[in-house]
């Protein structure tokens, strides 16, 4: 039989926080009225235990899986996500949202700000994952859930996923935080930092007030070449790449030589299409923010039963695997099951996009035990 | 419980219903996912290798993916009612390490071990010369995964000397218990054991 996947899907939008009711920031800082574009594959049981939540990374959006109208791309994770994978949509109902912040349809720096109507740029107050989270959980008290299956995500993803278990243990029957961090470390934050500046000193960003004039297009592209770097690792760019040159000759100038080169630059300019500069500097200042090392993941869930699956991979180096150890060893203090697997890709941080069937097998039988289990009344 | 395997049914019948249970080197998950279904234990295994923990997913099963000294560390004490060491201990690099940690995190132990005092491993270190081969220790020595070899009665002196107590013992030979001449005659003990 073959595998069709999911087909057309739709983006829709919820809004909430509207005067009166907008959502309390980590900052302290009020904001609203906020929208989130979200999509679902698959349905909501009667018994509304089938749902989960799957949560993106830096740069991901709220279309993780299927084809929107007149697009050639599926979504991001497309390939885990259908009838008979990994996230069977065939059994669970699926959400995924566009985080506070971004600018693919959620409420982020490029919305409008009802109090100036002109986009807020920098007056949108700075937000964190935990403020991520809290709007998410509007959205499935929308959606009428009530408690999780599972959330799930990788990278940045991972980190909401640790920030759900955080703010709702009770919600969630499991979580599945892959390639993720605990906190970041100085070196992740250096790589944010480089990325933002390169950013702001475009000169075209003007503080950040650059929209309806020129998008500040190079520090972006800049910020996501280096980006990109440090999702690969040195075996996987050197399969990939290797010194293989565009032309057969040196070209003695500073035009592009070697295969990588324009493939960064490739990426760097089809980012800077679908991207927004600004949504870049929030959303990694959120990133290094996000701290619940030192036991702050586990206090106040004694008694807890949320499962746990935790996943990294032996070449990423931007998420080192000695991360996602902190994360079972803190979860190893409420003594419920922690499931963890190191899967020994070549690809580096990129490899929770890549490397499908290891996922997909884990996940698969992961996500079946927790089901059965929920459903004995366990 | 129905396995082949006697040193699992010893096991199974030491555990009591709705227990937490560590088992250090679960292999394909086998023995835990018994415990689950037929004692209702709460399980957590560790595994080095990486296609048994597959399996071990594919059972339901909750498993650690690492090596047993990684894996021992960060519980709190007390933290398991049983940690199961059986046939794992002698290929640890510090036995006695994880013995301790073993030790504190769980409120007993069980400790499963092949015995090279057994009589054709001491017939052929004394009349051929060469290192013992038996149906508990098949390796040679080349290829063999056991860093360290003891006998029933090393293990007795060393829970003595460490004032481990000694609640319970089994010495197997195949697939029978035995009584006489353990530390000569069964090719495997298993200890339950505590601080």
């Amino acid at each position: 039989m073959k595998d069709k996947g999911i087909g057309i899907v739709e983006t829709k939008y919820f809004t909430f926080a509207e005067p009166g009711q907008e959502l309390v920031l980590a900052s302290g800082q009020r904001l609203g009225p906020i929208t989130l574009a979200y999509e679902t594959y698959g349905r909501l049981n009667k018994k509304k235990d089938n749902a989960i939540l799957i949560l993106h990374a830096l740069s991901g959006d709220a279309h993780a899986a299927g084809f929107n109208q007149g697009d050639k791309k599926p979504g991001w994770w497309d390939n885990m996500i259908g009838p008979g994978r990994a996230f069977n949509t065939d059994k669970y109902f699926i959400v995924c949202s566009n985080v506070l912040g971004g600018c693919k349809g959620s409420t982020g720096p490029s919305s409008i700000n009802p109090k100036t109507d002109k986009p807020y740029g920098l007056d949108f107050p700075i937000i964190t994952i935990s403020d991520m989270v809290n709007a998410q959980k509007k959205l499935m008290d929308y959606l009428g859930i009530k408690k999780l299956l599972s959330v799930t995500g990788g990278s940045m993803g991972g980190m909401q996923t640790l920030q759900w278990f955080k703010s709702y243990p009770w919600f969630l029957s499991s979580a599945i935080p892959i390639a993720t961090a605990l906190k970041h470390s100085p070196q992740q934050i250096a790589f944010d930092e480089v990325g933002r500046q390169a950013i702001m000193a475009d000169p075209d960003w003007q503080k950040g007030d650059y929209y309806n004039k020129v998008k500040p297009e190079r520090g972006l592209a800049v910020a996501r070449m280096m980006g990109h770097i440090t999702y690969m690792s040195d075996v996987s760019m050197e399969k990939k790449f290797s010194r293989r040159m565009k032309n057969k000759n040196y070209s003695y100038t500073f035009k592009t030589d070697f295969e990588v080169e324009g493939y960064l630059q490739y990426k760097g300019d089809s980012f800077v299409k679908r991207f927004d500069p600004n949504s870049y500097l929030y959303i990694t200042k959120a990133m290094d923010y996000f701290d619940l090392s030192g036991k702050k993941l586990v206090a106040g869930a004694d008694g807890n039963e949320t499962r746990f699956m935790v996943i990294g991979f032996k070449s990423d180096w931007l998420y080192p695997l000695y991360q996602s150890r902190e994360i079972v060893n803190q979860l190893k203090y409420r003594r419920v099951g922690v499931t963890y697997c190191e899967i020994p890709s070549t690809y580096g941080h990129d490899a929770f996009l890549l490397e499908v069937d290891e996922q997909t097998h884990l996940i698969k039988h992961f996500l079946s035990s927790v089901y059965r289990n929920e459903k004995d009344g366990k | 419980m129905e396995s082949k395997r006697i040193d699992y049914r010893i096991i199974y019948q030491i555990i009591k219903p709705n227990s937490r249970v560590l088992d250090l080197g679960c292999g394909d998950g086998e023995l835990l996912s018994f415990l689950v279904k037929e004692k209702k234990v709460k399980a957590q295994g560790i595994e080095l290798n990486e296609a048994a923990i597959y399996k071990c997913v594919e059972k339901g099963l909750s498993v650690f993916h690492g090596n047993i000294e990684t894996g021992l560390s960060g519980y709190p004490d007390n933290a398991f009612d049983y940690v199961i060491l059986n046939q794992s201990m002698q290929e640890v690099k510090n036995p006695e390490r994880v013995l301790e940690e073993s030790l504190r995190i769980g409120k007993k132990v069980i400790v499963g071990f092949p015995n090279f005092a057994y009589f054709t491993a001491r017939v052929r270190i004394f009349f051929k010369g060469q290192v013992p081969i038996t149906s508990s220790l098949p390796y040679q020595w080349y290829s063999t995964p056991n860093l360290h070899f003891l006998s029933i009665s090393d293990f007795d002196n060393f829970c003595k000397r460490k004032k481990i107590k000694v609640l319970s013992k089994y010495h197997l030979w195949k697939n029978y218990l035995i009584k006489l001449c353990p530390n000569l005659c069964a090719l495997n003990a298993i200890y339950l054991i505590k601080k």
